[in-house]
């Protein structure tokens, strides 16, 4: 379904992200960790289309999206979050859903009613009403989450949406994943830093460290991965 | 029917009725209010609804007044055809801005920067303009102010209020009808945070444009009235950047982003600045700029207790819809 094919981007002579390259199955969730500054969400930027790559090609469902614009990405089926939230703040907590909803929906009416049951899944329905800048930040990523979904994506690109959450809303969210996966077929590509979410989610692992895939496998084979815990402990672990 | 709908219809009524009961110069500071409310709905469009900051919208105002006044005076032709070349000319402007700005990433200070550049080149090309009349200005001819000429927008100073309540009112279902519908969720998106509306598969690049478009028409309509209410046009008066700041003012003391806020503020600083002509005549106080001093501590205030407007403030107590 998404294919990343040797992608490079460079800001300023610091390689970002170099010769990436993976691929994601539909109806799978893949789980995309590294250390920080390894270019997951530089990564992320590209296939959802905020930078352009100086090389190589992403392929969605047989077609090059590299180098659109972030609502022709959207327009394709790929929805996303980001990692530090960007709430329409003014808004009402339905009307953000609404905004999603609208890509889809002709009327207004129809996005409001596609919204609210969107709402109800991700258990924001009773706080539709506020502000989103009254939310807390577990319910700012949730409404990331809401806004993102409401687009009606085939991919949903997910951004470090469980930082911050509790263990249990964590949990909480990973069966609002699993759900959204098994009912919709939802493909879900998630950078985490949250094992315990990571670990319940993703079928297979990719491990990016100093913009390169150093390991890809199941969640099992990567934590066992040599190259995996050096980068995350480095090569003179004192513990 | 509700609240908020029972309170607009009693303001109608009373705006309608209120040249039955009101003077000569109650009548023109009542048109004076429905002037600057209607030029601040338009301004309201583009900043309070897309988030767009114009700080040269007497550009509009005086490509508007131009195009029809100049159509008028050299060919006769009434503002009802010149009006449409006002627009047109304003929203190719308001567009051609926009594109400039938007196609190269220009937000925020810079672009309103750049509105500020575009009005006052105008200015200064108008100023070398022979055809308009150069900075010697531009005068109408006034032939009579006793019958209701339609035709030619001609006619008694009741004529122009009834105008200018027309044209208040409709952009104010115009921008009511707007904000329920897809354009102000998508402009109030781009307001709120143009990335993520973008990730949300809004076009920002064209729905600014829009805004801008929009805006810039219907100030152009705000200038065609200007050019036949006041018949004479100066380059250094209807484009002067202290024009601009008398259109914002009014929303931005009003409510900004709100429907009536506009209205409102247009409402109170209109009386406010006329109430201190006349409490400083009454009290003989012939001193220079004293006026301004008494405006700009009022305006200081409001942006001390209330700096999301008035009219939010209202609306909470009165338990009305925005």
């Amino acid at each position: 379904m998404l294919e990343v094919k040797n992608i490079s981007k460079s800001f300023r002579g610091l390689r970002a992200v170099r010769e990436a390259s993976f691929t994601l199955p539909e109806g799978d969730i893949n789980g995309l960790i590294g250390p920080n500054g390894a270019g997951k969400t530089t990564l992320f930027n590209i296939i959802a289309g905020v930078y352009a790559p100086d090389s190589g090609k992403v392929v969605f469902h047989k077609r090059e999206i590299q180098g659109l614009r972030p609502d022709q990405v959207c327009a394709a089926g790929i929805g996303r979050t980001f990692q530090i939230v960007k709430p329409f703040a003014g808004l009402s907590v339905l009307d953000n859903v609404i905004v999603g909803a609208l890509h889809r929906e002709r009327s207004v009416a129809s996005a409001r009613s596609c919204a609210c049951s969107i709402l109800e899944k991700l258990d924001l329905a009773r706080k539709s009403a506020l502000p989103a800048s009254s939310l807390t930040l577990p319910d700012r990523k949730r409404l990331e989450v809401a806004r993102a979904l409401a687009t009606r994506p085939r991919l949903l690109l997910l951004d470090e949406v469980m930082a911050g959450l509790r263990p249990t809303e964590c949990d909480r969210m990973v069966e609002v994943f699993r759900e959204l996966n098994r009912a919709d077929g939802l493909t879900i590509l998630l950078i985490e830093h949250v094992m315990r979410a990571v670990m319940a989610l993703a079928k297979h692992i990719g491990v990016l460290h100093h913009g390169e895939v150093i390991a890809r496998g199941t969640p099992a084979e990567v934590v066992r991965n040599p190259a995996v815990l050096e980068c995350y402990l480095g090569e003179d672990t004192e513990v | 029917m509700s609240r908020s709908h029972l309170a607009l219809a009693a303001l109608l009524a009373l705006l309608l009725s209120l040249p039955a009961f009101a003077g000569p110069y109650a009548l023109s500071v009542a048109t004076l209010v429905l002037y600057s409310a209607y030029t601040g709905q338009a301004w309201n469009v583009m900043m309070g609804f897309a988030g767009q900051l114009s700080l040269g919208h007497s550009l509009y105002v005086g490509v508007g007044a131009y195009a029809a006044g100049a159509i008028f005076f050299h060919y006769g032709i009434g503002p009802w055809a010149g009006l449409w070349v006002a627009i047109l000319l304003c929203v190719l402007l308001g567009v051609a801005i926009g594109f400039l700005a938007f196609r190269f990433g220009i937000s925020g200070v810079y672009f309103a920067l750049l509105t500020i550049a575009f009005a006052e080149f105008t200015r200064i090309g108008f100023d070398h303009l022979d055809w308009t009349g150069g900075p010697g200005g531009m005068f109408l001819r006034v032939a009579q102010r006793d019958t209701w000429d339609i035709a030619n927008f001609r006619g008694p100073p009741l004529m122009y209020y009834y105008a200018m309540l027309a044209l208040a009112s409709l952009a104010f279902i115009l921008c009511y009808c707007l904000l329920k519908a897809k354009a102000g969720y998508y402009w109030q998106a781009i307001r709120e945070n143009e990335e993520a509306a973008q990730a949300l598969g809004i076009n920002t690049f064209r729905w600014k444009v829009y805004a801008v478009a929009l805006s810039s028409a219907m100030t152009a309509v705000a200038g065609v009235f200007f050019a036949f209410y006041y018949n004479n046009l100066f380059p250094e008066q209807i484009f002067n950047i202290s024009r601009s700041i008398e259109i914002i003012l009014g929303p931005i003391i009003g409510g900004l982003g709100t429907l009536f806020g506009p209205i409102l503020g247009a409402a109170v600083l209109t009386l406010l600045s006329e109430g201190i002509t006349e409490l400083l005549a009454a009290l003989g106080w012939e001193i220079p700029g004293v006026k301004q001093v008494f405006y700009g501590v009022v305006l200081l205030l409001v942006v001390m207790f209330l700096p999301h407007g008035i009219w939010p403030a209202i609306a909470r107590r009165l338990k009305l819809d925005a």
